[in-house]
């Protein structure tokens, strides 16, 4: 057992702060891509269960009850300074993965929702619920060729126009960097709003 | 990736956790970091021990989950128990409140500039 001082991808000492930019979308849409795109070590996954209200481990003979739901999702990491961290997620942005969001979800400074512009109806819900609880959000439409213009995907999701709709390559670098600062700028300006407002 | 249920199965995770499904502390966020203050003792249960040689620099809850290949339901009762030992603290997350998770337009402006600087 190696001690984690010498491990190169061990946060600094004074590292006091974890921040959270999730971003959600249909399987194969490219978050593991994007993820690893920016993130100083290689993404790792884990995953949340949750177990129905009034279901549980029956505690006398160590059963889990049937109704346990498990999901996987995987994260990565960009240190912002000696005090704050910063940790991507990517994760499923479907009704049935709700639990995941309340559990590993709340606090997060902003939402990045992935679409394939083949399959728009996978980030309907994801859409509404990011409204629905006011977490600002972007939405990046990750090229796979598609011919359609945001404008025609901004029609089709029924986006409202204050939400921005951006281009990305999940596989670059440089474009993922862009679609979070876009986000970022996007917090920035919300924030901004709800003080004057 | 379904890996820490597939291959322990349930009963391992209900040893590791004494039985209890709930008792997890609901503060420990995903993202709170977790810091060892005291080193391993005998006789303490290995994921204990595990937790506390990882954490001698602070390391992200989610980020012990998938080291240890457990659930993070799991891994925040087997914090708790650590909390409540003495033998770790917690550093909680940068947004003063959670349920509008906003975060100071400075700290926003430190983001920015690590994206920047990637
Ligand atoms: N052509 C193209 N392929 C991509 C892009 N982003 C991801 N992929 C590929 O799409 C597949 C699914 O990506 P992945 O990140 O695993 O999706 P996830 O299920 O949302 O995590 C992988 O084979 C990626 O290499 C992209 O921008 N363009
Ligand atoms: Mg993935």
């Amino acid at each position: 057992m190696h001690s984690t001082t010498s491990d190169p991808t061990a946060l600094p000492a004074t590292a006091a702060h974890g921040l959270k930019i999730v971003v959600v979308g249909g399987f194969g849409v490219g978050k593991t891509t994007l993820v690893r795109s920016v993130s100083e070590i290689r993404p790792l996954s884990t995953e949340e269960t949750m177990t129905q209200a009034g279901a549980g481990v029956d505690s006398l003979r160590g059963v889990p009850h049937k109704n346990t739901t498990t999901v996987a999702f995987d994260f990565g990491r960009i240190t912002v300074d000696e005090t704050f961290v910063l940790y991507l997620f990517g994760a499923p942005g479907q009704e049935r993965f709700w639990f995941l969001w309340d559990r590993l979800f709340t606090g997060a400074l902003g939402a990045v929702v992935l679409v394939d512009a083949r399959r728009l109806e996978d980030s309907w819900y994801s859409i509404d619920r990011l409204e629905a609880q006011g977490t600002p959000f972007v939405v990046a439409h990750n090229n796979f060729g598609s011919p359609h213009t945001l404008d025609q995907i901004r029609a089709a999701l029924d986006l409202d126009d204050a939400v921005p709709l951006v281009e990305c390559d999940a596989r670059d670098r440089e474009s993922v960097k862009q679609v979070l600062v876009t986000l970022v700028r996007h917090v920035m300006a919300t924030t901004t709003r709800e003080v004057l407002r | 990736m379904r890996r820490a249920i597939d291959r322990e199965g349930p009963d391992r995770l209900y040893v590791i956790t004494s039985g209890r499904s709930r008792g997890g502390d609901e503060a420990l966020d995903s993202v709170t970091l977790i810091v060892t203050e005291s080193e391993p003792v005998s006789g303490m249960q290995s994921e204990h021990v595990r937790i506390l040689q990882m954490c001698r620099r602070p390391m992200a809850v989610v980020e012990i989950a998938a080291r240890l290949e457990l659930p993070v339901t799991v891994v925040r009762i087997l914090l708790t128990d650590l909390l409540d030992a003495g033998h770790i603290t917690a550093r909680h997350p940068a947004v003063a409140d959670l349920a509008t998770a906003s975060v100071s337009p400075a700290v926003l402006e430190k983001v920015l500039v690590a994206l920047h600087n990637l």
